[in-house]
């Protein structure tokens, strides 16, 4: 059970200056590496979501949590499990194309993958997917041999399946949740 | 008003009686409204940024109220740092109030600049930098509420130096009224102010525990002192007749000659406080996060009981030992609800199987020496009961509590989570200014003493009759003792032959001061001390190869002592 994974998780924050740093720091004092970031506004501007991924098992994840809810500026935290997320990030993949042939080979590649082309010169190409990991990773070990001039990714995103909310989170009675948070 | 004013309108309105501090540049708006406030704010002004930080944690410590510092941009507030994180890993609750340069300069590196939020950030909990003085108010408030709340712990706010002298409209509070309005009105929506209502299936549960149990032990640790919960620790433990053992931290949440009391756990535990976490069936640990110096080992920390924990702060349950069962909440609270719940229980043969080993430590008399017990003794005999004593980190430390009988909460003022040197004579201030009646003894080493002395020209201009007992033995004893045990003897950098001359040095001050060298010229000089209510160091002669006894190594079972 206890076994190091990716975990990803979604925390609710005030949108305020600072904020991001204070949560990052959490990761870097206890001595975790965040694999993935990313952060936006929410439907209430007031508020950012962040998307956190990290190598940990689930005991740590815990830990991490009720760390993060000791932080005035965090709302909410959530450990989103692989089996009941929907996870999906944008990678823009720049491809060296200075022919025909290649440029055709790789929009096929492109198409396979359900990926866009944005941007065409005339010696490269530059696709935008959105995916998970694995298919981010499928598409670049097809393009390497064509020459990948530049990659670059969002960051994880991710959200509950069904019907449920971040917000919900404090109603499912979990092993440390009763009341609202005390600081 | 201006923002200096409302600043120190918010800290009346808060009960503030008493800042510690020191003036600087950015800070001069602050300080010159002060001088208007010299009837309800009294200002001590220490010699260093660290001693008025450490003042206001020992304050906080005595009191249980929230401790205040005053300290300018740039340097004093860096000067603050060491302090902040002291309060922070012991949970004192104090609010540190720092100016910044003006909004237009920030970010510029301009003269006594820091990003002292950025600074204080893993050591806080929570800061903030005002940067309009519509949010003054608000935030001082909030500072407060957040210090004091749940887990007590040390706030920083850090004030633009032009919103100390911009005008803005204040309509004071009282304080109760406060979270009605506001930033703190948003964040009641999201946090409890007030300690979490204990789970009452959780405590039933315990109690079910308890009664099933044989071989009870019970751990009092900070949480008991912070919730000022010693009335019903003792209680509950007389109730299940349960051998208690006590942290550092935990010291004075039990009485310390109460029965039950089986002395220091961990590193430096009793023999009798550590055989009986190996023997247990039941462990229920009390506002304990079970460090390192106490658990030592996780995997073998009491590995035949079933451990409890009972927090206040749910990120500590399971942190460093995994248990079998929590309960979140206010040590106070939580006791007055199990108490009821269990029958009045009986472990007599548990109990003598416990109190077969030692709960104290004896040392031998050298010759030509003062010893620990001698010193630590006489100052038990001669000084009041109710004497509040602060310590510094190192031999001298676990010497005094071993020693000493801590009846109260606030009783003893240590850096335990933090063992910052030089801690001691900062809070021994913050205690004896808030506490002018009572006797404040001062006890540390001739380490820890040089790294902060300079305070004793706060205690002369005060007239703080503080007792400062250097245990004197020309080196820092606890780093030998390692060097003695484990590095082969190489005293690497340890041994303190250099001045100053201790004595002398108290005089400098303006200071009694007195030599003790054996038992008698330690009591003759302590009777004239509490005689003359004067400010006094007694500098101790202490051998140099004293070590403090028992021993159980860093991340080793805690019965597997190195020395006894």
């Amino acid at each position: 059970m206890n076994t190091t994974a990716r975990h990803t998780l979604a925390v609710l924050v005030d949108n305020e200056a600072g904020v991001l740093s204070r949560v990052a720091r959490l990761f870097s004092g206890k001595g975790y590496n965040i694999e993935s970031l990313a952060v936006g506004t929410t439907d209430d501007p007031s508020v950012s979501r962040i998307t956190i991924e990290v190598l940990a098992d689930d005991k740590q994840i815990n830990l991490l949590s009720n760390q993060l809810r000791k932080l005035i500026c965090v709302h909410s935290v959530k450990a989103l499990r692989p089996e009941h997320a929907i996870r999906r990030e944008l990678v823009l993949i720049k491809v060296l194309a200075e022919d025909s042939v290649q440029r055709n080979e790789i929009i096929q590649v492109a198409n396979i993958f359900r990926a866009s082309i944005i941007d065409v010169s005339k010696s490269s190409l530059t696709l935008a997917l959105i995916g998970d990991e694995s298919k981010a990773e499928a598409i670049q070990n097809l393009l390497t041999e064509f020459g990948i001039l530049e990659l670059v990714r969002t960051g994880m995103v991710a959200l509950e399946r069904g019907q449920y909310t971040i917000d919900e989170q404090t109603k499912e009675k979990g092993e440390f949740d009763y009341g609202k948070n005390v600081l | 008003m201006n923002g200096a004013k409302i600043l120190l309108e918010c800290l009346i309105e808060q009960g503030v009686d008493t800042i510690f501090g020191y003036p600087g540049g950015t800070i001069l708006n602050v300080y010159d409204e002060l001088y208007s406030y010299g009837d309800r704010l009294r200002h001590i002004l220490t010699a260093h940024e660290q001693g008025a930080c450490h003042a206001a944690d020992g304050y906080a410590r005595s009191t249980g109220k929230v401790g205040v510092c005053f300290a300018t941009s740039g340097p004093g507030a860096t000067n603050l740092v060491t302090g902040i994180a002291t309060a922070c890993l012991d949970s004192s609750p104090i609010v540190c109030i720092t100016c910044n340069v003006a909004v237009d300069l920030i970010g510029k590196d301009s003269f006594q600049e820091v990003d002292i939020t950025g600074v204080t950030m893993p050591i806080t909990k929570s800061n903030f930098l005002v940067r309009k003085v519509e949010n003054l108010a608000d935030t001082v408030r909030e500072a407060f509420a957040v210090a004091r709340s749940g887990r007590p712990g040390p706030v920083l706010i850090d004030i633009a130096k032009n919103v100390t002298a911009q005008q803005a409209d204040f309509t004071p509070l009282p304080q109760r009224e406060h979270a009605a309005y506001g930033r703190l009105h948003d964040l009641m929506k999201r946090y409890d102010f007030k300690p979490p209502e204990p789970d009452m299936d959780d405590i039933r549960t315990l109690a079910a525990m308890i009664r099933e149990s044989e071989k009870p032990l019970v751990i009092c640790g900070g949480g008991v002192v912070r919730a000022r919960a010693d009335a019903e620790l003792t209680a509950f433990v007389h109730r299940i007749d349960a051998p208690t053992a006590v942290t550092v931290m935990g010291a004075g949440g039990i009485r310390g000659r109460d029965s039950l009391t089986t002395g220091m756990i961990g590193m430096h535990g009793s023999q009798a406080s550590n055989i009986a976490v190996d023997h247990c069936d039941l462990l229920i640990a009390i506002g304990c996060r079970f460090s390192d110096r106490v658990a030592l080992k996780p995997a073998t920390f009491a590995k035949q009981a079933k451990i409890v924990q009972i927090d206040i702060d749910r990120a500590e349950i399971n942190k460093n030992v995994e248990t079998a069962h929590h309960i979140v909440g206010d040590a106070k609270q939580v006791l007055d609800l199990l108490t009821p719940l269990v029958p009045q229980l009986s472990h007599e043969a548990w109990k003598a199987e416990v109190f077969s080993h030692p709960t104290e430590t004896h040392y031998d008399e050298r010759p030509g020496c003062l010893t620990p017990g001698q010193v630590l003794n006489c100052i038990a005999r001669l000084c009041p009961q109710d004497t509040i004593v602060s310590t510094d980190v190192g031999q001298h430390q676990m010497w005094a509590i071993q020693h000493f009988h801590f009846d109260y909460p606030g009783q003893l003022l240590t850096s335990g989570g933090f063992g910052t040197m030089g801690f001691g004579l900062g809070a021994a201030i913050g205690a004896q200014v808030s506490h002018p009646d009572k006797c404040v003894v001062h006890v540390t080493g001739d380490g820890g003493f040089r790294m902060n002395c300079n305070e004793l020209a706060t205690e002369q201009y005060y007239n703080l009759p503080i007792i400062t007992v250097v245990f004197n033995n020309h080196t820092l004893g606890m780093v030998r003792q390692w060097q003695t045990l484990i590095y082969q003897q190489h005293y690497s950098q340890t041994t303190l032959d250099r001045g100053p001359d201790f004595v002398k040095l108290a005089e400098a001050y303006g200071l009694d001061g007195y030599r003790a060298t054996d038992e008698a010229s330690f009591e003759q000089a302590l009777r004239t001390a509490l005689e003359r209510h004067r400010g006094t160091v007694i500098d101790c002669a202490i051998d140099m190869d004293e070590m403090v006894r028992p021993m159980v190594g860093g991340g080793s079972h805690i019965t597997d002592f190195m020395i006894h």
